[in-house]
């Protein structure tokens, strides 16, 4: 990369901001098409009981669909929280103990989500 | 010498964000109110995740727990009526909804770089009357008038 040395070297940042702006746009993308497909399978199909909801989950391209949105959403939740805690909260300890609790929370979210998925 | 510098010395602007107390005060813009609002509907979902995939949880896996959500906006679960549990649940779609569309607007002012003022007003607008009109049509249905 040329512009790595030189007078024309980028001296400024490491591309944090722009990577968490296109991952929360990526994954809200996703979240977005999820509930698309999701919303369209619910409304047309007939009455709604056990057998039908549970057979929208049971191909594998939903399953599949699905935890590409639980990843995610927890990935976009993430950013999301990290942002408030940021903002709002300036004593360093506290807002460290809160990114661990979000971290903690997303983490045990997503594997309670895919472990309910996948033994359907 | 060090007289003459120090003047073009200045020093660093402080920049800090409204206090949480100071927000009724503040006469704020249509899109500064769909902005807070996307910030507190999303904080809503992410303390509200349990129960979105408890609710996943309980409908999907069996008929026996599937039976069981039904029951428990029927008849309630513990000491919880399930009239609670519907405005809880309710909350929960209100915020899914601000956020969904507060999002998809988002996306709309990056492809099409709409960042005029009256743009952003005028969708700030739709957000908050599409958000609305949708939880109302949901609150409908989830209480059941149709």
């Amino acid at each position: 990369m040329a512009d790595k040395f030189g007078s024309k070297r980028l001296v400024v940042g490491a591309h944090y901001g722009f990577a968490d702006w296109l991952v929360q746009r990526v994954t809200g993308g996703l979240m977005a098409l999820f509930t698309l497909v999701l919303g369209a399978q619910l409304l047309f199909g007939g009455p709604l009981g056990y057998n039908r909801w549970a057979g929208i989950f049971a191909s594998q391209w939903m399953k599949v669909l699905t935890f590409v949105v639980i990843v995610s959403l927890a990935w976009h939740a993430w950013i999301g929280m990290r942002d408030i805690w940021m903002d709002y909260v300036k004593p360093v300890g506290l807002r460290l103990t809160l990114h661990l609790f979000t971290i903690v929370w997303l983490v045990g979210c997503a594997g309670w989500a895919v472990q309910v998925l996948w033994r359907l | 010498m060090a007289q003459e510098i120090a003047p073009t010395v200045k020093s660093p602007r402080v920049y800090t964000n409204i206090h949480v107390s100071q927000i009724v005060r503040y006469r704020m813009p249509m899109a500064a109110i769909v902005s807070i609002l996307h910030r507190i509907s999303g904080a809503l979902l992410f303390m509200l995740l349990p129960l979105a995939i408890w609710l996943f949880d309980t409908s999907v896996t069996s008929e026996i727990t599937f039976d069981r959500f039904r029951s428990v906006f029927a008849g309630g679960v513990g000491f919880l009526p399930g009239w609670f549990l519907k405005l809880v649940v309710l909350a929960m779609i209100w915020g899914y909804l601000v956020h969904f569309i507060a999002g998809l607007r988002h996306l709309w002012m990056d492809v099409t770089h709409s960042v005029s003022m009256r743009q952003g007003r005028v969708s700030a607008n739709v957000t908050l009357v599409l958000s609305t009109l949708l939880t109302l049509l949901f609150a409908a249905r989830l209480f059941g008038l149709y």
